[in-house]
């Protein structure tokens, strides 16, 4: 046993392991930052969250060291399944005994300890998705694995959903990102970006320019497709743009008479033409008609998106989040309200500059002029005392850890470890894309946790859980 | 499309996230280093800019007394946010309020509780010491209440309450026109505080203190390194001789009228009274008493020594003396004939008894009606003029250059010019050619179209005394502004030659100093020793009984004051206006009064139609 732990403990990554402690400890300090008052009561006071973090920080480091030497790791693969379904049948029990939470169910209460399952859920999902698709003979283009793999994924988020987390579930979205380094066409997650692009698109402009975009976006596709030569692509371009804007450049009357209908189905109407054209046209040299086939079902698509986006919009989307993105966008400007956050967000890392205020001397922060500073907004308090140098600072560590993850994962021999490592990674992005994005106003205010930092004991042990179970499998394949 | 290997895809993925990165380092970078708004709207957010108010500048007497001065009050103010449930009644008792009031603050801070937040908010305002010191005492069982001083003004004289003006809060119509000030600052409105606003308020300063969201104050913002401390405001010296004016506004008391008295050399007002005015008490408190001064029958705001102009009675006949004398139509020596007034035809107008020749001086020590009707037919009908239209001008002319018929620009506010008849007057109300000198006969004992403000008759005092000069009266003993400084120091004289003065004072003299027995109107004023010159005058008014004025100077040589008083519905001048002007006059003087009998009879005289016994109480 012995040897054993002084193998381990010369194949584990220190440099991941140092990465993450610097981030748990830049969380804590920024968390007594963000609740100190001129009162001064002592970090470690448990009285503070600062204290509070502390203590789970402490818990966490147990279970670190618990599955770095204890724990064998052999385990997750085994008992992949069963975590999962326990898990799963917590998620279920919360929307049940669930305390309730800002609108949301999805906190369990266990003796003094509140946590939430939808947390440790993630971990539970990789493991299993680690164990599935490293099973022998798993092939991601079998429509019964890739079935297996979907239902793995959306189960727990259904339920996320019906305890109205929505934020969280989009974590479950970066498992793609998984999927793709495992076979999955680029093109999933190139489409799933065009669709943000058309939304983002037709919701600031409108339908008109949305298809217009869809048009020049698989117009460029075809001619690359195609090596279509410079004086073609031209020609084609300006038939394109010119067409386009034919009613609003030519107020022709007869024009506007036969043209009764509102842009977007004039737009429609070239771009069939334009579709039909390529289809027909007889100068092609050669004609791929499967791919043909593909790029107009994916036009197609995307047009009915983006008609479909005021429907999505107004009918499917909660109001909070309808104004949140509509805040995002610029639609509406009210920095009372649904802007509050992200404006004062905004305030508070602006009013850092580049070396910040330093360390406790944030004014933005301290007074709680940004809401949820010490969980989702922790960023601003970085941003506030520790300036331009600081957040970038803070961003390049996550990047390190990303791509430390990723890179350790590509040399593992294991598929599992692999797989898995691909999990973390994947998830951590999620968090940090989303967090950081939101807390600079790129993104709509969605609240999750900045991973080892923000303030929350689930959170952080759930990802020091997480990303010892990698390194201990990361050890393992390393000793 | 080729298959892509997995390290391939890896690469793809980690140019992913490296872009992501850099999006978020070009946010940061617009946010935090590129774009200033962000630090501007932090410390509008967290840095509150507490004002430190500076002492008002005192308003002081000429021989440096303090007619205004600051003390300290207390504002009981409420943190609604903090109170917790207390004894109320306790609390009332101890303030000294009406539980009822105190209760309807409570419920209306309940109601705008929203609005209020954590904000601290005025419950009693201008508490005094006593009740301050009894609070503070047991202030641990009122949570949520506490005590903030504030400077108010305080006022050592019970005088001047017309003159000084008060000082109130801004409204917001003040501050659109003054964009300066700020909601909660203090701005002399009316009088002296007005009009040295620029001097009197000194410089605010800031103290900068970084606040929470609750709009709670967490600390000064690093130490007070930029905070400003409030430069106090200037002090005002006045030309008002405290003892003076508190002592004429004593004799004052219960009659309607004004007292003026003027230092004739330098044109500086030493006493300026306007009955009845306002206590200095109730100015200290504005607020409270804003709304019964302002529905006070007898307008104590109004000041009537420069906003109400009379008709001068009988010692404007002086002036049309020294015109005559100036124009050649009247010597010295010159003689008419009095038969109990002047008649021409049917015409009569009335005069009292006395003998029945007399020359100039006793025509102004007796005050002979027809005497000044001959004169002023003279100056009229004079045939120096082509007509009546031409000497009438000329009339006017001569008595404009006294400071009458306009504004004398002095710097008290809206001072008003009263009016002088000139021949447009008549031919707008007789037509033209349509009059004559016996038309106006009653210009010549000051009645008539003629109306004359207390101020301007104390400068017409103050132009006999110098024989024939005066600067323009004023109240400020330093003007800021160079152009004003220059007004007030200019000699200005009159139309007439100054050896018609000397011809003209001997009158005034014996008026005052000759006794009764030998005709002299005046006679009530004498105090020996003092060498007052004055004339009388009753004028005859619309409003009741006849005004009592009178105009005079002492000594006669070297004057050192020139006085107006002009007593509304009072009576004969010779009865109530100079006995006042001779008191004042002796306290000016001599500091003392040598008869006490005559102070005592003045003082308790009770002159004021709207007079109720139970305000004596009031005035301090």
């Amino acid at each position: 046993m012995t040897t054993d732990k002084k193998n381990i403990l010369k194949s584990i990554d220190w440099i991941l392991v140092a990465i993450y402690m610097i981030l748990a400890i830049t969380g804590i300090l920024n968390i007594y930052s963000s609740v100190y008052t001129e009162e001064h009561i002592s970090i470690f006071s448990p009285a503070t969250r600062s204290g509070m973090q502390i203590i789970w920080f402490g818990i966490s480091l147990a279970a670190a060291a618990a599955i770095l030497f204890i724990i064998n790791p052999n385990v997750y693969d085994v008992m992949s399944w069963m975590f999962y379904g326990l898990i799963m049948l917590l998620l279920i029990a919360v929307l049940f005994i669930g305390d309730e939470s800002k609108g949301s169910v999805s906190w369990i209460r266990i003796g003094p300890i509140r946590f939430q399952p939808a947390e440790i859920s993630k971990i539970t999902t990789s493991l299993l998705l680690a164990s599935i698709m490293s099973r022998y003979g798993f092939r991601l283009n079998s429509i019964k694995d890739l079935l297996k793999i979907l239902a793995v994924i959306l189960l727990p988020v259904l339920i996320i959903i019906m305890q109205k987390e929505t934020g969280t579930t989009l974590v479950y979205a970066g498992f793609i990102f998984v999927l793709y380094r495992e076979g999955m066409s680029g093109w999933f997650i190139a489409f799933g970006m065009l669709v943000v692009t058309l939304f983002v698109i037709t919701m600031k402009f409108s339908p008109f320019f949305g298809i217009l975009a869809a048009l020049a976006i698989f117009s460029y596709m075809w001619q690359k497709a195609n090596r279509y030569s410079l004086k073609k692509s031209c020609i084609l371009w300006s038939i394109v743009i010119l067409s386009a804007f034919i009613p609003m450049l030519a107020e022709i009357p007869v024009i506007e008479r036969i043209n009764p209908l509102a842009p977007e189905y004039w737009m429609l109407a070239i771009s069939v033409a334009c579709m039909t054209a390529y289809g027909i046209n007889p100068l092609r040299k050669r004609f791929d008609r499967r791919q043909y086939a593909l790029v107009s079902a994916a036009f197609a698509a995307s047009v009915m998106m983006v008609f479909s986006v005021d429907i999505f919009f107004h009918k499917i989307l909660q109001p909070h989040q309808r104004e949140r993105i509509e805040s995002l966008l610029g639609l509406k400007e009210d920095i009372y309200g649904v802007g509050y956050n992200v404006h004062q967000s905004k305030i508070a890392i602006g009013s850092g500059g580049f070396f910040g205020k330093g360390y406790l001397n944030g004014t933005q922060t301290k007074y709680n002029f940004v809401p949820e500073q010490s969980t989702d907004f922790i960023f601003c308090t970085i941003g506030e005392e520790w300036g331009f140098a600081g957040s970038v600072a803070l961003v390049a560590l996550y990047i390190a850890l990303i791509i430390r993850i990723v890179q350790a994962a590509e040399k593992s021999r294991e598929k599992f470890t692999r797989v898995y490592g691909y999990c973390v990674a994947s998830a951590l992005f999620m968090h940090f894309l989303i967090n950081i994005g939101m807390t600079i106003g790129i993104l709509p205010v969605i609240g999750i946790p900045l991973p080892f930092v923000s303030y929350g004991g689930t959170s952080i042990l759930a990802f020091t859980v997480m990303l010892f179970i990698f390194i201990r499998l990361d050890a393992k394949e390393r000793g | 499309m080729v298959r892509q290997s997995g390290a391939d895809k890896t690469k793809r993925l980690i140019i992913g996230l490296c872009i992501t990165g850099a999006i978020f380092v070009i946010q940061l970078f617009r946010l935090q280093i590129a774009d200033d708004e962000y630090k501007i709207s932090a410390a509008n957010n967290a840095l509150r800019y507490e004002t430190r108010y500076p002492s008002r500048g005192l308003i002081l007497d000429r021989n440096g007394k303090i007619l205004v001065g600051n003390k300290v009050t207390y504002d009981i103010m409420a943190t609604p946010a903090d109170l917790q449930p207390f004894d109320t009644l306790e609390f009332c008792r101890i303030m000294e309020a009406d539980p009822e009031e105190i209760k309807a603050k409570f419920a209306d801070f309940r109601k705008r509780r929203r609005k209020i937040g954590y904000q601290t908010v005025p419950l009693i305002k201008q508490a005094d010491s006593e009740k301050y010191n009894r609070f503070a005492e047991v202030s641990f069982k009122f949570p949520g209440i506490t005590a903030v001083s504030r400077s108010t003004r305080d006022y050592p004289y019970n005088a001047c309450g017309n003159l000084l003006g008060y000082v109130s809060e801004v409204d917001t119509s003040y501050i659109r026109k003054n964009p300066e000030y700020r909601s909660g600052d203090y701005a002399g409105k009316t009088g002296i505080e007005a009009i040295c606003e620029k001097e009197l308020r000194g410089v605010k300063g800031y103290s900068i203190f970084v606040r929470d969201v609750h709009n709670r104050i967490q600390s000064s913002f690093e130490n007070g390194l930029h905070d400003s401390s409030a430069v106090p405001g200037n002090n005002v010296y006045t030309t008002i001789d405290a003892e003076l004016q508190n002592y004429v506004e004593e004799i004052m008391a219960n009659k309607v009228g004004s007292v003026v008295a003027i230092e004739p050399e330098t044109g500086e007002i030493l006493a300026l009274v306007s009955s009845p005015g306002i206590s200095v008490d109730k100015l200290a408190n504005i607020n409270r008493y804003y709304n019964e001064i302002a529905s006070d029958p007898m307008k104590p705001m109004f000041n009537r020594a420069v906003m109400s102009p009379y008709p001068p009675g009988s010692v404007f006949k002086i002036l049309n003396g020294l015109i005559a004398l100036q124009e050649g139509v009247l010597t010295p020596s010159t003689t008419y004939r009095c038969s109990n007034g002047y008649h021409v035809g049917n015409f009569t107008l009335k005069c009292h008894s006395h003998k029945p020749s007399i020359d100039m001086t006793e025509s102004i020590m007796m005050s002979c009606n027809a005497y000044y009707c001959y004169v002023l037919r003279d100056i009229l009908d004079n045939p120096a003029y082509r007509n009546i239209e031409e000497s009438m001008k000329e009339w006017q002319r001569m008595v404009m250059s006294f400071g009458f018929g306009k504004p004398l620009g002095c710097d008290l506010p809206s001072e008003q010019g009263g009016t002088i008849p000139g021949p447009e007057t008549y031919n707008h109300t007789h037509g033209k050619g349509r009059w004559k000198s016996l038309s106006v006969i009653s210009l010549s004992i000051g009645q008539g179209e003629i109306g004359a403000t207390p101020l301007q008759l104390a400068n017409y005092a103050a132009i006999l005394a110098n024989r024939g000069y005066y600067r323009i009266p004023h109240i400020l003993k330093e003007h800021a502004d160079t152009a004003d400084a220059a007004k007030f120091s200019e000699k200005r004289y009159t139309a007439i030659d100054r050896k018609h003065f000397d011809e003209i004072i001997p009158g005034m003299y014996y008026a005052v100093n000759k006794t009764s027995a030998d005709g002299a109107t005046a006679w009530r004023a004498g105090v020996k020793g003092l060498e007052i010159c004055g004339k009388t005058g009753t004028a005859q008014n619309p409003h009741g009984k006849d005004h009592a004025t009178f105009i005079g100077f002492a000594p006669k040589d070297n004057p050192r004051i020139a006085i107006c008083v002009y007593i509304e519905n009072a009576g004969f001048g010779g009865t109530w206006a100079a006995p006042v002007a001779s008191l004042a006059i002796e306290k000016y003087l001599t500091g003392s009064i040598s008869r006490p009998e005559v102070e005592k009879q003045m003082k308790e005289a009770v002159l004021n139609p709207y007079f109720k016994p139970e305000e004596k109480n009031d005035n301090r």
